[in-house]
Formats: C-alpha cells, structure tokens, sequence
C-alpha cells in the first residue's frame, strides 16, 4: 500500500504544516510516512504544493508526487491558476476547501468527465467561526482524515493539540480539526 | 526514540549528541535548516561547552573551523554546491594539516546555469582533496553517521577531515520517523576528541609549514597512507555501530543480491528506489543485484573487485559528469575491475534534481537486461534540445 | 518538438517581464498622492525599478506598478514626505 498526496494552497497558509501534521498522525497509527515541501524556493502569498506519502512499509520514493491519489486545496483562489488536477489517479479524490458545493467545483474544475470524486468543505468559514482567522491548515488535516477515514479522531485531535505551544491556540486547532472531520464523515458517507 | 523530523533535524540533533566544541557555517539552500537548527540548540543552551559562529562566507567558515581544529576543537560545519567549492581551498589545507573537521554536505548542482537542486556534482570537486567521503541512502544512516565520522576521522591513525555526503531535498526537506539516538548511547561509542598536539600557549608550535621539494611529496605519501588505513579503521567502527545501534548499515558497500548476473551500482537517496526497483524485476525473473557505494574516498577496491569482479554485466547510474570523459564513478569501478571480462553500461541520470522515477529506473534495467543496449556511456532522461544564440 | 535552450546559460532581454512578481509580497505601497511631491527619490531606491513619477496635467506623484512590486517597504522608508505606506494586502488580513 502507497497513498500519495499532494497539498495546494499559498505560502503562510500552513501547507506545509498540514503534510506533516498528517505525517505525525500516520505515523502514530503505525504507517510509515514522508512529507515534504515542493523542492525550490518559496515565498508567501504564491501558490504552493507540499506532498505526503503514507505506506505500510518503508518508504523508497522521494521524487515529488506527480500522481496524487488525493489532492487537498486549503485556498480557494489557488485554482484560477494552478491546475490542480494535474496527474490524479483515476478513482481520485480531491478534497477542497471551497465555498461552492461539490458538483459545482467539479464542473469550475472541469472534472465532469473525470473518475474523479471531488468534496468540498467550507473550511475558511468553520476557520473563521473557531480560531478568528482564515488559516485553514488544521482544518484541512481533519477534513483529510475524515474523508479517507485512514485515521481515528483522537489521533488527529491529539496530534493538533500537540502541535501548538499555546494552550488556547492548539484548543481552537483541535476544535477546527474535530469539526472539519465530522463534517467530512457525514459528507463522505 | 522514534520520533517524526526533517532530515535537517537529524543531522542536527546528532551533532549536538557528538558535543561539538565549535560550530561555523554560513547559509546555503538546501543546507541552511541544519545551521539554523544547531544555532536554535545554541541559543536555547542546549550545547554545553560549544561556541555558535556565524561566519561571513563559506571560505571563512572553513577557515575557522581550520583554526578551531588545531586548537583542540571538535568542530562541525554544513555547506553544498557553490558554498562547498568556495570552502574548497581551506578544506585542501585541513586534509594537509590533519585535521578530523567534519562536514556535512547536502549535494546540490553547481552553476551555471543556477540550480539550486540535487544532483552530485558539487563533492566530486573535493573528490581528490584527501577527506575521507562516505553516502547517506536515508536520513536514518546520516543521522548515525555522524557519531562514526567523528570516531574514523578522529581516530590517530587516520585524522582526516570526513565529509558526510547526503541529497539536498530529497533528503534535507523530507519529514519522516527517524529513530533519535540517545546521549549515553553517542558517550559510550564516541570518546571527547583528545589530539595529541594542538596550538596552546603552554607547549607552542607552528602548524601549516613550507614544504620544498625535498620533504613535500613525503607530506602527501603519508596522507595517502592514513587514507588507506582509514579503510580498515572503517570497517570496525562501522561493525561497531551495528552492534551500539543495532543498526546494520554494511561496510564500504552495502550489497542486494550478491553474486547476479547484473549488477546495478549507485550511491545517495537514488539507492532506495533502486533497491524497490530491483527487487521488483526479480520477481519478473531477472537476474539482477544491486551495490550501494557508502565510502567512496577512500575507495574500497577491494570490496568492489569481491562483489563486481564476477558479474557479467554492471549499470552504474552516476548523477555528476567529468565533462571530457563521463561519470566519475564509472571511471572508478572500471579502474577498479581492470582486466576483468565485465561489460560495463555507464550512465548519467537525474543531473539538477531531474527525478529519476522508479519506472524510469526500471527501464534502464530492462534494456540491459534485454540486451537492448550496447556497453558504454550514456546520458540518460533529458530531452532533445538545441542550442541557440539569445 | 526539440527543447530550444539559449547558449551557455545566456537570455535575451527583458525575459523577467514575464515573471510577475507582485503577488510575491505581504504588502503593497500605497501613494499619497496630496503628500507626493514628485521628488523621485523613492524611483532611484526602488531595488524592483518599479515605481516611477508620473505627470498629469499641473499633478506630478509616484506611481507604484503593482504587477513587480514585492512589497519590500525601501520607497516607503526613503520618503521624505511621508507620502508612502506599506498596507498589509486583504489576502494576509
């Protein structure tokens, strides 16, 4: 088993810290994983990729993820100008925090004819509502986990919590990151 | 303790373990997160007895850590690419005077055109400097590594700067479960550096003197010759460690599949898709084999005519040029298989962090395999292109 | 199709137009245009060569092409005036 997923959003929005989250949380359910930035230079306020790989035994690729089983979109404006859809894997799933519903972003995508199966979540809303800011990283880890059910809900909520140093903050995170992957296991049903 | 970092972390941590009395470098992508980790260890005070510097370029870094070194110091420094080359001159000297500066370089192009991705070009320029260079696979091995190479480069019959080779990126950038290894563990296999002579006011000498040419060649006949004893002192600490760590990583090489008909040699983070790859095409009934080169100065011809000399075949993927000729690394294990009846298929991949995918590895396996290819060198996984004036 | 490369490493001018760098930034300079005297100061400092001091009728103020500006602050510290400010874009608020 190899999971491959690649990460859309701009730099300063945490994705890179929702990989690796992911890869903390893959890790205490017994995966092997690898999280990684997009090799190259990065600066904040452009679209940028990170990648994570889950597998049950130990992990030989590091090339970037060029065929993705899951993509993750923490930035709605990312898609007017990166192709996020580039290489997925048919039977793919795209899991995006938009504020249109799910049809509706599949046909903005131009995924109508794609196997692929596209879950939208409105998670710069539910950022807002708990944390006071559209940071969506936590949010999106959640979502992630609720969506493909690899992970428990305790191990996310745990992992958030560890993740900050202030208690208040990491509180909201795991509040936004229980939340989010509640929403997605009703959705994802 | 198994815990989730990035493989800048690693080096970090492990070096901070080795209790390091200086640390100087300047910042290079993809090398700065391991200075910037040691200098937040530093500033936390987690180093005891260990000065942070911050140097105004890579030629001085080296050349602190020169001065540190022959104090007394165990020193440790992190660079690549255009830093690497710059640091170059100083790291000749430190071969010459002696001195176990241990470096880790995160391999990375050099310009032009800039790139600031992986690929091994930069640690070919100090091939021949006489610093003992060994290759990481993953950021488990060179986060053990580093106790070793203090221990070989310290060691009194070798004292030679060990440079610790690991893939900027696809490495460095990486974000796995590492297994951190313990104080006491690092205490007990690696002794507080005590060199037998080093600059202090209360025994004073000179170091770094002129040589004419009646007393120069000696100088370098006795470089050569703790290189070549460093190979023995290697192998020990390195059976040693699997013992402390329990953590096998082989000797100069590390073999799958002795004994093939095919045999693929490789070395860096290449070595871990390959080993996928090979053992996939076994399955499909190929008989191939696969050798990972860890030391390669010194270079273990030994080792290499005992695991290469009766194979029929060997591909070896080189990720640097010697413009003129083709990869260093073929050009070694030919000298190295002089006289033998092997057929050898050279070439050069993934130049400037151009991916070198499982099934484009596979690929160049099968070919062989399938007697599609003649022997010789190639470049392999570039487009066609022309040249034009702008 | 044969990959075109320029010789030795080289480019032909001007190529970085195509590189829009103004969503680089987390901040943008903003033009006063009442405090503006149209000294050109901030046009010389400008490391981005992208605000340049433009007239219009009796009017003479800088204006800032939004497209290359990386938000650095230079012109905004070099004015004499007053009459720039950094202003943290919408996306970042």
């Amino acid at each position: 088993m190899l999971i491959e997923v690649r990460f859309h959003g701009r730099g300063g929005q945490g994705v890179v810290t929702a990989a690796d989250i992911l890869a903390v949380v893959g890790f205490k359910e017994g995966y092997y994983t690898l999280s990684f930035p997009m090799f190259g230079a990065e600066k904040r306020g452009t679209p940028v990729v990170s990648f994570l790989r889950i597998a049950d035994e130990p992990i030989a690729e590091r090339d970037e993820v060029y065929n993705p089983d899951y993509v993750v979109l923490l930035d709605p404006t990312v898609i007017e100008t990166v192709n996020i859809l580039a290489g997925i894997k048919n039977g793919g799933m795209v899991i995006a925090n938009h504020p249109k519903k799910s049809d509706e972003l599949k046909t903005e995508l131009g995924a109508e004819k794609l196997n692929v199966k596209v879950t939208t979540i409105n998670a710069t809303k539910m950022a807002i509502e708990i944390l006071g800011r559209p940071i969506t990283n936590t949010a999106m880890v959640g979502a992630f986990a609720g969506a493909t059910r690899l992970f428990k809900l305790e191990t996310v909520v745990e992992t958030v919590k560890e993740w900050f140093e202030d208690d208040k903050i990491s509180e909201k995170n795991a509040k936004l990151a229980e939340k989010a992957y509640r929403y997605m296991m009703e959705v994802c049903r | 303790m198994k815990k989730v970092v990035r493989g800048f972390y690693a080096v970090a941590y492990s070096v901070k373990l080795c209790r390091p009395s200086v640390i100087c470098a300047y910042p290079i992508t993809p090398q700065t997160e391991i200075v910037e980790n040691l200098a937040q260890m530093y500033a936390d005070g987690e180093l005891e007895n260990c000065e942070y510097i911050t140097a105004e370029s890579e030629f001085g870094a080296a050349s602190i850590l020169v001065g540190a070194s022959a104090a007394g110091a165990r020193v440790f420094t992190a660079t690549c690419s255009q830093g690497l080359i710059l640091m170059s001159e100083i790291l000749f000297n430190a071969a010459g005077l002696r001195l176990p500066i241990v470096l880790v370089n995160t391999n990375r192009a050099l310009s032009a055109p800039l790139s600031i991705w992986n690929d091994h070009q930069d640690f070919m320029v100090l091939r021949d400097a006489g610093i003992i260079q060994v290759h990481v696979e993953n950021n488990q091995e060179v986060h053990d590594m580093i106790p070793q190479a203090y221990k070989i480069a310290e060691d009194k019959k070798v004292l030679l700067p060990f440079m610790i080779c690991m893939d900027g990126f696809k490495l460095t950038h990486a974000y796995e479960p590492i297994d951190l290894l313990e104080q006491e563990t690092v205490d007990s296999f690696l002794p507080p550096y005590k060199p037998e002579y080093y600059l202090t006011t209360k025994k004073p000498i000179a170091m770094g003197c002129y040589a004419p040419p009646p007393f120069y060649m000696e100088f370098r006949v006795a470089m050569q010759n703790a290189m070549l004893r460093a190979k023995e002192i290697m192998r020990k600490v390195f059976r040693e460690w699997a013992e402390v760590s329990g953590r096998d990583w082989g000797e100069h090489l590390a073999v799958d599949y002795p004994n093939s008909r095919i045999m693929v040699v490789a070395m860096g983070s290449i070595v871990a898709p390959l080993r996928k790859v090979v053992k996939e095409l076994r399955s499909e009934g190929l008989d191939v084999g696969l050798v990972k080169i860890r030391t390669y100065r010194p270079f273990p011809v030994e080792d290499v005519q005992k695991e290469l000399g009766s194979s029929e075949k060997i591909i070896v993927l080189d990720r640097s040029v010697s413009f003129g000729y083709e990869g260093p690394l073929s050009i070694d294990l030919k000298a190295a298989l002089f006289g033998r009846s092997v057929e050898f298929y050279s070439y050069i991949v993934g130049l400037g962090g151009r991916d070198t995918s499982k099934d484009f590895l596979a690929s160049i396996i099968r070919n062989v395999a399938h007697n599609k290819e003649k022997p010789g060198w190639a470049f392999k996984g570039y487009k066609e292109f022309e040249e034009v004036i702008p | 199709m044969k990959l075109k490369i320029y010789f030795g490493a080289s480019s032909p001018p001007l190529q970085s137009l195509n590189l829009k760098t103004g969503d680089w930034g987390t901040h943008f300079a903003v033009v006063d245009k009442e405090k503006c005297t149209g000294c050109k100061v901030c046009e010389q400092y400008c490391p981005e060569d992208c605000i340049e001091v433009k007239e219009s009728g009796k009017e003479k103020y800088a204006v800032v092409n939004y497209y290359y500006c990386k938000g650095c602050g230079v012109c905004a510290s070099v004015c004499n005036f007053g009459a720039i400010k950094m202003e943290l874009k919408e996306f970042f608020r």
